[in-house]
């Protein structure tokens, strides 16, 4: 197998020194593409963050001062945003983990004929649109809601209470408006397992659970890792759905952003902020990866 | 009762897992078919109306084909972009591999947010105000990355004995390419169209920065969700749900047929 798998790989390389200058030409229009939207937007907004207001005092109009402070005054600004971001995506990824991995694993080894469509149902909620699905929680979680009333009913609820407006219902919501992001990924990472390793381990006398914790879960790492990733980095920059399920104190780093920009006109914050949140998930993404020693990502 | 429960709880684990998925698409569908009159919040009685009449709040259709012609405008220039690198990355060894395949990468580990607020920036600087081809532009940069990942998986999976049996029997390089590798991807370059389409249609975040004052269904519902969203868009999101499903499961079904034969 092994042997077979070199050798095409080899085929395909001598295949590739043909026309040296074919992948180049492949490249540019995309690449450039990314250079100039994606890369120079880039190093224009850390030029900006570095900014102070001019001498006209007129709203929106700054001058390059090279002030690297501004980066400490954002930070002080909206520390609690911050940490709150981390937080809420740190539980909905531990939340979508939770309920991704017996589905994933039930699709992959339990489903039969099924398999596809079981997938095809995994994805088709979002066929719908994003804010679609987190209005229909807002009102599905809302005081005039089904939830509320069985719940009041049952006097879990006091009455005056309710679920929406909370931190409890931005986090259900990033939980569920993320999940395939971690399903899909921990499926393909689960699905590609041999059976015949599992069927190995308890020929060697292992149980259900020591078969799963040694070797079924190792081999889905990737999975997870993927998983993870793909679900913490949209969820802490999400402002969705703190502002159509949350209160003014379950502000997330993104209202912040948001508003800095385009309410009080301040670009430098705005500016310094994005570059701290992307910093700040980068670096946490590279130990990541690296603690759980996976580096195939793409 | 026991036994059976605990040799299937995981079956029945996802089951629930499944009725979680779709609790919000059954809402969105059944509030499709409220009398709402001014406010589509509470069930006010089953009426056929808003499906008759789609169109019938203000905007809502704007907004629609605003989305559909930004969608199918960045679907059709990311897809060929993506799969050109696609293939560069999947059947070329040259210089610089590892800093391409991290700058395809860096913008899907990049947040929305970070995304938009530097392309706003750039467009303000250099003078140009946001609007349907800034939305455009920002749209199709976020959907080469995806597209290449999608094409390059399809790329890796052929099997090259199939390019090498066509070479072997004279075909020259580009015929190998034309009659064998291309129909071998596409089915590739097919679902990651869709995927770029679909990531664009549900754009909001990147849009609400650089669309300026052109509105799409997604900022549509934002905007509108204060009071209850009218019924004509849970029309919509229904039917765009109800095609989309027929389109994969269609799919399904054709490459079934065809690995049977």
């Amino acid at each position: 197998m092994a042997f077979v798998a070199a050798v095409s790989k080899r085929s395909s390389v001598v295949r590739g020194i043909k026309r040296p200058s074919t992948p180049y030409l492949l490249l540019i229009p995309g690449l450039a593409w990314l250079a100039m939207f994606f890369i120079f937007p880039l190093i224009n907004l850390a030029g900006t963050s570095t900014q102070t207001p001019g001498d006209s005092g007129e709203v929106g109009v700054y001058v390059q001062t090279f002030r690297f402070a501004n980066y400490i005054d954002a930070f002080s600004g909206a520390r609690d945003q911050f940490l709150r971001s981390f937080f809420f995506a740190f539980i909905a990824t531990v939340l979508a983990l939770a309920i991704s991995y017996p589905l994933a694993y039930a699709i992959a080894f339990k489903s039969g004929k099924w398999k596809n469509l079981l997938l095809v149902l995994v994805v088709a909620p979002f066929f719908t649109s994003f804010l679609l699905r987190t209005v229909a929680w807002k009102q599905i979680l809302g005081n005039e809601g089904p939830v509320v009333a069985v719940l009041k009913f049952l006097h879990i609820l006091g009455p005056q209470s309710g679920l929406t407006a909370s931190a409890f219902a931005v986090v259900t919501g990033m939980t569920y408006n993320f999940l395939p992001f971690m399903t899909l990924p921990l499926y393909a990472s689960l699905e590609r397992i041999d059976p015949r390793t599992l069927e190995a381990s308890s020929d060697l006398y292992a149980n259900g659970i020591t078969t799963f914790r040694k070797v079924t879960f190792p081999l889905s790492l990737p999975g997870v890792v993927a998983g993870t990733l793909l679900t913490f980095i949209p969820a802490a920059g999400d402002y969705i759905n703190a502002t159509l399920l949350g209160n003014p104190r379950t502000k997330m780093i993104g209202n912040v952003i948001e508003s800095r920009f385009f309410d009080i006109v301040d670009y430098p914050t705005a500016a310094a902020l994005s570059f701290m949140l992307m910093a700040a998930i980068l670096i946490m993404v590279m130990v990541y990866v690296r603690r759980a020693g996976t580096e195939e990502l793409v | 009762m026991k036994r059976w429960l605990s040799k299937n709880l995981i079956k029945v684990y996802a089951f629930l897992a499944f009725v979680y998925l779709f609790i919000p698409i059954a809402y969105t569908m059944a509030f499709s078919f409220n009398n709402a009159g001014k406010s589509n919040l509470t069930w006010r009685g089953f009426t056929f109306a808003n499906w008759q009449n789609p169109c019938g709040a203000p905007q809502v259709c704007n907004a629609l084909g605003n989305s559909l012609k930004i969608g199918g405008i960045s679907t059709l220039i990311a897809t060929i972009l993506g799969t050109m690198i696609a293939f560069a990355l999947g059947r070329h060894r040259f210089r610089g591999r590892s800093s391409v395949n991290l700058l395809i990468f860096l913008p899907m580990a990049t947040p929305e947010i970070v995304l938009g607020a530097s392309l706003l920036a750039m467009f303000l600087n250099l003078g140009i105000n946001p609007g349907f081809w800034p939305t455009v532009i920002a749209h199709v940069m976020f959907c080469i990355s995806f597209v290449v990942v999608t094409v390059k998986a399809r790329i890796a999976s052929l099997d090259p004995k199939l390019e090498e049996a066509a070479m072997d029997l004279y075909a020259t390089e580009a015929e190998t390419f034309r009659r064998v590798t291309l129909p071998l991807v596409m089915p590739g370059i097919f679902g990651a169209a869709l995927l770029a389409f679909s990531l664009s249609f549900d754009d909001f975040i990147i849009t609400n920065f650089n669309s300026g004052t052109l509105t799409t269904f997604p900022k549509f519902v934002y905007i509108s969700s204060a009071r209850g969203i009218p019924p004509q868009a849970n029309v919509i999101g229904s039917t765009m749900f109800i095609l989309a499903l027929a389109i994969v499961l269609t799919g399904q079904f054709v490459s079934n047929r065809k690995n049977r034969v």
